[in-house]
């Protein structure tokens, strides 16, 4: 944490402060503020277009910010940069898994656990400490029998799971998963709820984008309702699904 | 990255047992290719004469240097460059300028100054000043990726073709620079052919050595990930743009070294040596080697060189043409291995 970095509100990890990003004529996300309370999960909904992968992007460096403001554990950001990720103890996952798929399992994990400094890394080698955690990622994720497989061979479940086991190998505190369960068989589905509540028990704040009310119900603790890029809803997960305006406008029944 | 190694032991496992080695070589391409290039060499080698294999094993060299620092940045990093020959002639001519011992002065063409340097002190200043030229370069060419990657490299090697043609004052531009010693160490000058094929392949061990150093440490591991995907890997945490500078300065050092070889073995230089032509059949030597395995562009190198000193003696093609044939047998060859092979010879990864 940067030193005199403005302290905004403890008890939130991430704030927007009116962040905007157009491409070309389309606006995004438009002047959007909102608050991720630190520790649980936070589940961010709404419709297709709504601005939720964007915003993920943007708080990720992935994208640049067009405007606003942006405070990561107490630092505040008016430019995220993708590399310093770590630094505010962040990492994600991405709605089309971006693995790196000639590249083998085990790679793709140790990449992770890897120096980041230039010349450090030249002289570094696989050490047993690395060794250890990789295998303890691969196991849980149940890929350790793949670890020696190009990424691009694996099965899309797997490719996700692998996505999921690379960010687990951050040790970050804040996870931004990209509709981790989009397209996964019911027992993959449980591997990934179960990933997620043990970096609940850990203290680790969980943001997810999903589609799967029922799963945002079950899981999220805090609920981020977003529409045409800006916020339509956002507070404790049962109240915002019965607020009127959110039945209406996205639930629609 | 570990495709060398486990090759490198199954050859050895199967060396021990001469049935299963041919067992297992009808099924497996890679392994035919492997004994062929290397049949093929050795049976030119008694063919022609211990003379004519120095000679090759010089040219095998100095192209091998080429193609295993070019596959650093177009195999394990991605960065299709087309503009390795610039490098490779900015070793050269630095120390040719430097050693040539003509005067230049006589000769009632361009006259540049001759300061007669020792080898092994214009050579380091050869290396130094491929690398510096890259790290400028690295910094533009950083901006770009994939196809228009390489088109900035071609353009790089355009320019640099006609710094060397057109800096006469430097360079003497097409008259060439000539009467470029060997390299001496001490009284013992490396005159003799046998004497500087020796040199070569101790510097091409070398290079072989680094390469494998860099591609089996954890820097290498970030590039083969910036291959598949620079903005993913940025995530987690790494500044991607360092790391591609970092490569592609080490490669073209390594370039330019080979360039210092190449003139101190050839005694001349000139502008032809370091035409766009030559970096495209580098490039083809990569692909045909395989990306990413330092093996492959040693073998790739070394079926290169067979081939172009090898049409030398069909009975059919006259000897003026070979230069303009072996261009044809390569293009061909690409073609069907593009088609039919991706990964080149020995490879696992795809363009």
């Amino acid at each position: 944490m940067r030193p005199g970095s403005e302290q905004i509100d403890d008890h939130y990890v991430i704030q927007t402060e009116r962040i905007s990003k157009h491409f070309g004529a389309v606006r995004a996300v438009r002047k959007l503020s909102i608050s991720i309370p630190k520790r649980g999960l936070t589940s961010i909904a709404g419709p297709n277009g709504s601005g939720k992968s964007t915003l993920v992007n943007l708080l990720s460096g992935v994208l640049p910010l067009d405007g606003g403001l942006v405070v990561i554990d107490g630092t505040s950001l008016k430019v995220v940069k993708a590399h310093e990720n770590p630094v505010h103890g962040l990492t994600r996952t991405f709605q089309e898994v971006r693995l790196f798929d000639q590249v083998t399992v085990w790679n793709n994990i140790m990449v992770v656990l890897s120096e980041r400094r230039l010349f450090p890394a030249l002289l570094e080698r696989v050490n047993p400490m690395q060794r250890d955690r990789a295998r303890g990622i691969l196991e849980s994720v149940g890929l350790w029998e793949k670890k020696d497989a190009l990424a691009m061979n694996l099965s899309y479940g797997q490719r996700k799971l692998l996505e999921i086991g690379r960010a687990m190998a951050m040790e970050a505190n804040i996870y931004l998963f990209d509709e981790p369960f989009a397209g996964l068989f019911p027992e993959m589905v449980e591997k990934v709820k179960e990933i997620m509540n043990r970096m609940r028990e850990q203290g680790d704040t969980i943001v997810f984008i999903s589609h799967n009310m029922d799963i945002v119900r079950e899981l999220s603790d805090h609920l981020i309702i977003l529409d045409s890029g800006s916020l339509l809803e956002e507070g404790a997960v049962d109240d915002v699904l019965s607020r009127p305006k959110v039945i209406n406008a996205y639930l629609g029944t | 990255m570990q495709t060398d190694t486990e090759h490198r032991t199954s050859l050895l496992r199967l060396a021990g047992n001469p049935r299963e080695l041919l067992a297992a070589a009808r099924s497996n391409l890679e392994l035919w290719a492997n004994l062929l290039i290397i049949a093929w060499a050795l049976g030119f080698m008694l063919w022609q004469g211990v003379g004519f294999a120095i000679s090759v094993g010089t040219v095998f060299a100095i192209w091998a240097i080429l193609s295993v620092s070019l596959n650093l940045v177009v195999g394990f990093t991605g960065l299709l460059s087309v503009g390795h020959v610039g490098f490779f002639g900015i070793g050269a001519y630095t120390v040719a300028i430097l050693t040539s011992q003509a005067e230049y002065e006589q000769l009632r063409t361009e006259a540049i100054p001759t300061f007669g340097w020792p080898f092994f002190a214009a050579l380091p200043v050869g290396v130094l000043l491929a690398g510096l030229v890259a790290l400028a370069v690295g910094v533009v060419f950083n901006r770009f990726r994939d196809d228009i990657y390489v088109l900035v490299s071609f353009g790089f090697a355009i320019i640099s073709f006609n710094v060397f043609l057109n800096w006469r004052g430097l360079t003497r531009g097409a008259f060439g620079i000539h009467d470029i010693p060997r390299p001496q160490v001490g009284g013992w000058a490396l005159s003799g052919e046998l004497e500087f094929l020796a040199f070569v392949l101790a510097a091409l061990g070398l290079i072989v050595l680094i390469s494998w150093f860099i591609v089996t440490s954890s820097f290498g591991r970030v590039l083969t990930t910036i291959r598949e995907d620079e903005e993913a890997i940025a995530v987690f945490g790494y500044r991607t743009t360092h790391y591609k500078l970092a490569v592609w300065t080490i490669s073209a050092m390594m370039a330019g070294l080979a360039g210092g070889l190449f003139a101190s073995w050839t005694s001349f230089v000139d502008p032809n040596s370091f035409i766009l032509l030559e970096s495209m059949l580098l490039v083809a030597i990569v692909i045909l080697g395989g990306l990413a395995t330092i093996w492959g562009s040693l073998l790739g190198a070394m079926a290169f060189v067979l081939l172009e000193e090898g049409m030398r003696f069909l009975p059919f093609l006259p000897t003026i043409h070979v230069g303009q044939a072996r261009l044809v047998v390569l293009g061909i060859l690409l073609v069907l291995l593009m088609l039919f092979r991706p990964q080149g010879l020995v490879g696992r990864y795809k363009l």
